[in-house]
């Protein structure tokens, strides 16, 4: 008889390991790219083609150089990649949004010992930093489909500066102006499904996320209405779908007991509403997610759960 | 029927289809027996019995004069070959006598005798000198726990008929082949504690033990199985942990470093209730019990009735089972939280469920990843514990961290590892932890 295995139970595993979560995460956004190929057209393609190769070679030579385990096979650098170039503006020169990458990868993942140990979303910090280092590319908007190098603006700008509202339809359907992957509601609740369908993030999450953003914008609607848009809208517009269901719910990143998840939620939609209604800035969604990721290992230890048999009544 | 269900746990595939219609069979005795003299939880048997000594089938081998212990018996006739340290195949080598059968001596017969007049410390005593012990895993005296000390009630009798783990279908097989002999058992039991209420307790993949109950429970003549509840619980892992159990049915939970009795609750296995009414009504010790023989290497799988002492190289080699692959991997138990063997020179045991031969296949290595929070172990954990947080703290030695985390409160289910993305070794760091607790205390 040959050899037989000897290890410790159990012996039967689920199949969802981490490739197959990041491939699952992969195929939730096939949507998002696909409305992004569509209304951007080869500016969407380059510039997703630029982060992806960015973030997977750089993550490569970085454990080459270290000489770890090279383990872009688990394509969590392809997510950070298709990630980033969804929250950058379809304009951006391309060599920036290369160096987005690298960024994102070296000081977003690789520095605090990589997949798993980063407090912040990769591809949020690195928004962030192109945004500080930036600020004008990050903040010039194409038209959809015309893709005319005449500005436009987002409708959560529009709304902010103008108080013009954009029709519902087309937040839904994703022809207004915005980053790359945040301009179509529609195809990022068709990647919500799928997660969900496949049990690859929790729901509690998005829908303490967005839960708290209507009910902050309804009420808040409901006081002035001139002064602020509807909950539909503030749902709709910008980065919150894109926020809610593919950044807010890294795992590395975000709580790990259920009570915390519901917690943070409901922070990232405080803070991104705080912003959108009193800030400078038209958009809060990047800046909500990466303060709750700095408060994540508190929320863990507050949060922790009841001791099985403890304070249970009876 | 609502089936009832605990927070928590997971769905593994079943694999039970595998075994789930098979009779009961009976199978060939062992030409030798090895019988490790301690297999249960508690104080360690001396051997009676010295080398070259001829035994009766049923004569007791070993035994303990404590009261925390259980006897163990000669499944065979025969002569004691010898008494040696031997391989076990869950402790470390256990001293063990090997007896060689008689071939020439029929298997013994046992005679019903009338059960009325027997007062509980009778039935107790019955039990304990047939050697029964928790059949479902940890083998604990079962004549310890039907000794309920002053000042303590049972308001619940729980039958465990859950049988969540994967692949095993014996307590499913003894459910539905013996029917009346478990409410028999139950009655005995009944008898003994005068619980408030009963239930049977089974997941609803098992719906032809759950109807067979129901029918019997029905047509019972005896009044005290009247009352008989059969619950149905949800088919999910780890169901039938006693705590999840009693969880499932009540509500309650026990608190920690509490036993069941402490909330008024007491759990048996079914296995284990035939084991009683054999103890009771025949004078049989526990020498034999329902195996499911399973996996994905055999051409007869199947529920065997198998002499304890009898080796898993027997099964293969005796019962026509057909291996007709080799297998890659050997566990006694189920899936979920049984032992990967290195050879088959290994003993059944009082509480041996099954013996799964896994081929390749089934047995693949899973290359073990970094933590990615996903915190899927912390939603399946059924006693609310924090695995990833246990593995970080277990890797860095802060012990005293540990004891914060709740360490000791696991019960070792193995539903975090099961459903780790990154396959890693959750139950293993949390055995370290408690057995460096344990040694610091």
């Amino acid at each position: 008889m040959k050899k037989l295995t000897i290890s410790t139970s159990p012996h039967v595993f689920s199949s969802l390991d981490i490739p197959y979560m990041m491939k699952g995460v992969i195929k939730a956004l096939i949507p998002a790219v696909a409305a992004s190929l569509y209304f951007f057209r080869w500016r969407a393609f380059l510039l997703i083609l630029t982060t992806v190769s960015a973030c997977v070679l750089t993550e490569y030579l970085l454990q080459r150089l270290r000489g770890r385990q090279v383990r872009i096979g688990d394509f969590s650098a392809v997510v950070t990649g298709l990630l980033l170039a969804l929250v950058l503006p379809p304009s951006i020169p391309l060599w920036m949004s290369f160096f987005g990458g690298v960024f994102a990868i070296t000081l977003g993942k690789e520095i605090f010992g990589g997949l798993g140990h980063n407090i912040f979303n990769p591809a949020l910090l690195a928004r962030a930093f192109l945004m500080a280092a930036f600020p004008v590319a990050l903040t010039t908007w194409t038209n959809p489909v015309a893709l005319d190098t005449v500005t436009t603006a987002t409708p959560l700008g529009m709304a902010q500066f103008d108080h013009v509202i954009t029709p519902y339809v087309s937040l839904f359907f994703g022809n207004v102006g915005g980053s790359l992957g945040e301009t179509s509601a529609l195809a990022l609740l068709l990647g919500l499904g799928y997660l969900l369908y496949y049990k690859i993030i929790d729901y509690r999450i998005p829908v303490a996320y967005v839960g708290t953003v209507i009910f902050f914008s309804a009420v808040t609607h409901a006081i002035a209405p001139g002064r602020f848009s509807p909950p539909l809208f503030h749902v709709l517009a910008g980065g919150l779908l894109l926020g809610a269901v593919f950044m807010a719910t890294d795992p590395a990143t975000s709580p790990v007991t259920g009570l915390g998840r519901w917690i943070f939620g409901a922070g990232c939609g405080l803070i991104t509403m705080t912003i959108r209604l009193w800030g400078g800035l038209p958009e809060g969604v990047m800046y909500s997610i990466l303060l709750m990721n700095a408060v994540t290992p508190l929320i863990n230890r507050i949060t922790r759960p009841r001791r099985f048999g403890v304070g249970h009544g009876r | 029927m609502k089936a009832l269900t605990f927070p928590g746990g997971v769905h593994p595939p079943y694999y039970k289809a595998i075994s789930m219609s098979e009779p009961l069979r009976g199978a060939p005795l062992p030409l030798i027996a090895v019988i490790p003299l301690s297999q249960h939880i508690g104080a360690p048997n001396e051997p009676l019995v010295k080398k070259g000594d001829h035994v009766e089938e049923g004569q007791v081998l070993g035994k303990s004069g404590s009261f925390v212990s259980s006897p163990v018996h000669s499944p065979v006739y025969g002569k004691v070959l010898e008494i040696k340290k031997a391989f076990h195949p869950v402790m470390g080598p256990t001293l063990s006598v090997f007896i060689e059968r008689n071939k020439n001596k029929e298997p013994r017969g046992y005679v019903e005798q009338d059960v009325e007049e027997f007062s509980p410390r009778e039935l107790i005593e019955k039990i304990r000198n047939a050697g029964v012990v928790g059949m479902g895993g940890a083998a604990f005296p079962t004549h310890v726990k039907l000794s309920v000390p002053e000042g303590k009630k049972i308001e619940t009798l729980i039958i465990n008929g859950a049988e969540c783990e994967p692949y095993l279908t014996c307590d499913h097989a003894v459910m539905t082949r013996r029917t009346q002999e478990i409410l028999k058992g139950i009655e005995i039991v009944i008898r003994i504690l005068q619980p408030k209420n009963t239930y049977i307790a089974i997941e609803d993949n098992k719906k032809s033990a759950i109807f067979a109950f129901q029918r019997m429970i029905k047509e019972s003549t005896y009044k005290a199985l009247l009352g008989i509840q059969v619950v149905l619980l949800k088919t999910k892992y780890p169901q039938g942990g006693e705590k999840q159990l009693i969880k499932a049915i009540s509500g309650r939970e026990v608190p920690p470093g509490k036993l069941p009795l402490d909330i008024g609750f007491l759990v048996q296995n079914v296995g284990t209730l035939y084991a009683i009414y054999e103890a009771v009504y025949f004078n049989k010790p526990l020498i034999e019990r329902v195996v499911t023989i399973s996996g994905d290497c055999l051409n007869r799988p199947g529920n065997y009735f198998v002499k304890i002492g009898a080796t898993v190289r027997d099964i293969v080699e005796q019962y026509g089972v057909e291996l007709y692959r080799e297998p890659k991997k050997i566990i006694v138990g189920g899936p979920m939280m049984g032992f990967a063997q290195p050879h088959m020179d290994v003993p059944i045991l009082k509480n041996t469920s099954g013996i799964l031969f896994l081929s390749e296949q089934r047995a693949r290595y899973f290359e073990e990843r970094q933590c990615i929070k996903c915190a899927r172990c912390v939603d399946v954990c059924p006693v609310n514990l924090v695995p990833t947080d246990i593995m970080k703290n277990v890797r860095k030695g802060y012990w005293d961290r540990l004891e914060k985390l709740h360490v000791t409160d696991c019960i070792e289910c193995g539903a975090c590892m099961y459903s780790c993305p990154a396959r890693i070794p959750l139950v293993q760091y949390i055995k370290d932890a408690k057995s460096v607790i344990e040694g610091r205390k």
